[in-house]
């Protein structure tokens, strides 16, 4: 459940380690190591062209992917974290969370709205792993929750996009919380017979993996993923040995069964539409 | 964030105390005393060794001094017992003679049937369930399974469910709407189990699937959070109409040692994190988590096993007839009113 990003296992960022990659014209494939130019990885939905490695990507960018041209519209947008417990470590919440809204220009950890995708009405959520490692406090899952109401209401399908280090534990039980309410929401979705998709990427751990992450109607994960309950880490700790190679990677769940599909990126869309075409057939019928 | 590693550091954590006089034959649990537990139990050794000089010599005199010892012995457990800090309530939540849930089931049920497996791959020892009857009324019990000593605790997995638990209690969770009977939850876990098997076999969806379930299970649920609630693998269990929780129990997003070496970076800080995480009954009763608060015997559950369960099964007495007169459809209204309510955000 824990929050693996937030340990760093090697040493402190030196300066020249932090320049963003958007500061440059060519990165570094975490993939295959190799270089490869930026404005092609662009292109190409940042898939490398020699490995098809997934770099991270923005919400925006799933939502200029995702969505028909035009048709997107934020919701909640102003939502944000409150600090109900007064939590304080060696930073306080409300000063981690001013951080990352400074850095991310975002108010928490997931951008919701709505959109057609294929022509098909959908309300769609992306998680962003660059707000405080995309943990789950009130925020997500409220964000989810209205979600799931506006589904209904309007007879959409529901898409959440996923990446997250687990529940936000600066928000205590009240984040842990956020797995029931999620999930109570998706039973209501399922109710109504609306279609759920979770789109898994790198990486998805804790809490989120085992709550809305794994309840889709179809589950579906980018290629190479890490998906998993435990981190890594941990897992480690508690066997005293080193993991096989692939361990928790998206190849692996596909293999014990966890998943109905590995997709690349370019190919999310088309896949989506073809679910939505089958899931959604009655909805059609009656428009 | 439970491994095998902070169950070391609790072990180390709370320092056991083997007590004067006492025999070898007593094993490690059943002597086990918490550092602020020792006062009153060398005062409470006193009083019984006066009484045994008492009884022997036939010095009838010494009956004053016993009562006025008894006296003050009884005002140090309220002192330490009124100010303990959530550290403490911790290591009480914890505590290797606190009751487990098969010493409820054993005192509150007329009768209680386990049942086992998950019908997919094997049983579980780390959560135990099964079909009960109290007091004429038919009930499914579920819950996490703590072992008492080593040997015991390797076969429970030290209380931590791997994915076949959770589909063992879904199984019966089934069971339990078919045929209409209310489902009591008993947790008691450091967390799921975090292993290589417990991955390849799908703990994060067993958990899910777990959520789902109970958010949608068209019978009453009632949970007691009877010792320790670690983390997504005591919330598989605990999605329900009524949460109580034992009035030293802990109910935390992740273990005060796990926030501690996250946050801190120093897992020796927990009784700063356990603070911070604010994951006490009485915490979470004002942050609206739970429903109510079981008054803990005097010293601790640990301390009568016998009082704790008498008072857990009258609150499941007390709370079915409500729960059981409602719709199905109003029941479960009720229950996801409750949790749609959890969050704590701002808006403009």
């Amino acid at each position: 459940m824990a929050l693996e990003w937030f340990r760093r296992e090697k040493g402190p960022i030196s300066a020249g380690q932090k320049k963003s990659s958007q500061d440059t014209l060519w990165v570094k494939c975490e993939g295959c190591g190799e270089i490869v130019f930026k404005k092609e990885l662009e292109k190409l939905q940042l898939v490398c062209p020699k490995c098809s490695f997934h770099f991270a990507m923005p919400a925006e960018s799933y939502i200029a992917l995702l969505a028909d041209e035009g048709t997107w519209t934020e919701s909640d947008h102003t939502l944000r974290p409150q600090d109900p417990l007064q939590f304080k470590d060696s930073k306080k919440y409300s000063d981690r969370v001013a951080a990352s809204i400074k850095t991310t220009g975002k108010y928490d950890a997931m951008t919701i709205g709505s959109c057609t995708l294929g022509e098909f009405p959908v309300e769609l959520g992306i998680m962003d792993f660059s707000f405080m490692g995309g943990s789950v406090g009130s925020v997500v899952g409220e964000k989810i929750s209205r979600g799931v109401d506006r589904a209904i209401a309007e007879r959409r399908a529901l898409i959440l996009v996923s990446r997250s280090g687990g529940m936000r534990m600066q928000e205590g039980m009240i984040s842990l919380m956020q797995m029931a309410k999620t999930s109570v929401k998706l039973t209501q979705l399922g109710e109504a017979g609306l279609p759920y998709i979770s789109v898994i990427t790198n990486p998805t751990t804790g809490g989120t993996t085992a709550s809305f992450s794994m309840l889709g109607d179809v589950i579906v994960a980018e290629p190479g993923a890490l998906i998993g309950f435990a981190g890594p880490r941990v897992i480690k700790q508690t066997i005293g040995q080193d993991l096989p190679p692939g361990f928790q990677r998206s190849e692996f769940l596909l293999e014990k069964g966890f998943l109905d599909r590995i997709v690349n990126r370019q190919a999310l869309k088309t896949t989506i539409v073809q679910v939505l075409k089958a899931l959604m057939h009655q909805e059609a019928a009656q428009a | 964030m439970n491994s095998t590693t902070t169950t070391q550091e609790k072990a180390k954590a709370a320092t056991p105390v083997s007590q004067n006089g006492a025999s070898g034959s007593k094993s490690y649990a059943s002597t086990f005393v918490l550092e602020f537990e020792k006062p009153i139990l060398e005062l409470e050794q006193k009083i019984d060794e006066m009484r045994t000089l008492a009884e022997s010599s036939g010095m009838g005199n010494l009956a004053v001094e016993i009562d006025r010892m008894q006296k003050k012995a009884t005002r140090l457990r309220e002192e330490v017992f009124s100010k303990l800090t959530r550290w403490q309530k911790v290591q009480l939540a914890r505590h290797p003679r606190r009751p487990y849930t098969l010493d409820y089931t054993d005192r509150i049920c007329t009768s209680f049937l386990e049942l086992h497996g998950d019908r997919c791959f094997s049983d579980d020892h780390a959560l135990v369930s099964g079909i009960a009857e109290i007091d004429g009324q038919s009930l499914m019990i579920m819950g996490h399974q703590k072992g008492r000593g080593t040997k015991e605790n390797i076969y429970r997995n030290f209380g931590m469910a791997n994915p076949e638990g959770y589909r063992k209690a879904i199984r019966l969770l089934a069971m339990a709407q078919k045929f209409k009977l209310p489902v009591v939850t008993f947790i008691d876990t450091p967390g799921a189990y975090p292993g290589l098997g417990a991955e390849e076999r799908g703990q994060a969806e067993a958990i899910a699937r777990s959520l789902y379930e109970m958010a949608r299970l068209e019978v009453p649920i009632i949970t007691f959070v009877i010792g320790e609630g670690g983390s997504g693998g005591a919330l598989a269990l605990s999605v329900a109409d009524r949460i109580f929780m034992l009035e030293y129990s802990i109910y935390s997003v992740i273990s005060p040692e796990g926030c501690a070496s996250i946050l801190y970076r120093d897992a020796g800080q927990a009784p700063q994190a356990a603070e911070a995480l604010r994951l006490t009954a009485d915490d979470l009763l004002e942050l609206g988590i739970i429903d109510g608060i079981i008054p803990e015997p005097s010293g601790g559950a640990h301390e009568n096993h016998d009082e704790i369960a008498a008072r857990v099964k009258a609150r499941i007495l007390e709370s079915l007839p409500d729960l059981m007169s409602e719709t199905t459809q109003k029941l479960l209204e009720a229950r996801h009113r409750k949790y749609e309510r959890i969050g704590f955000f701002l808006e403009s």
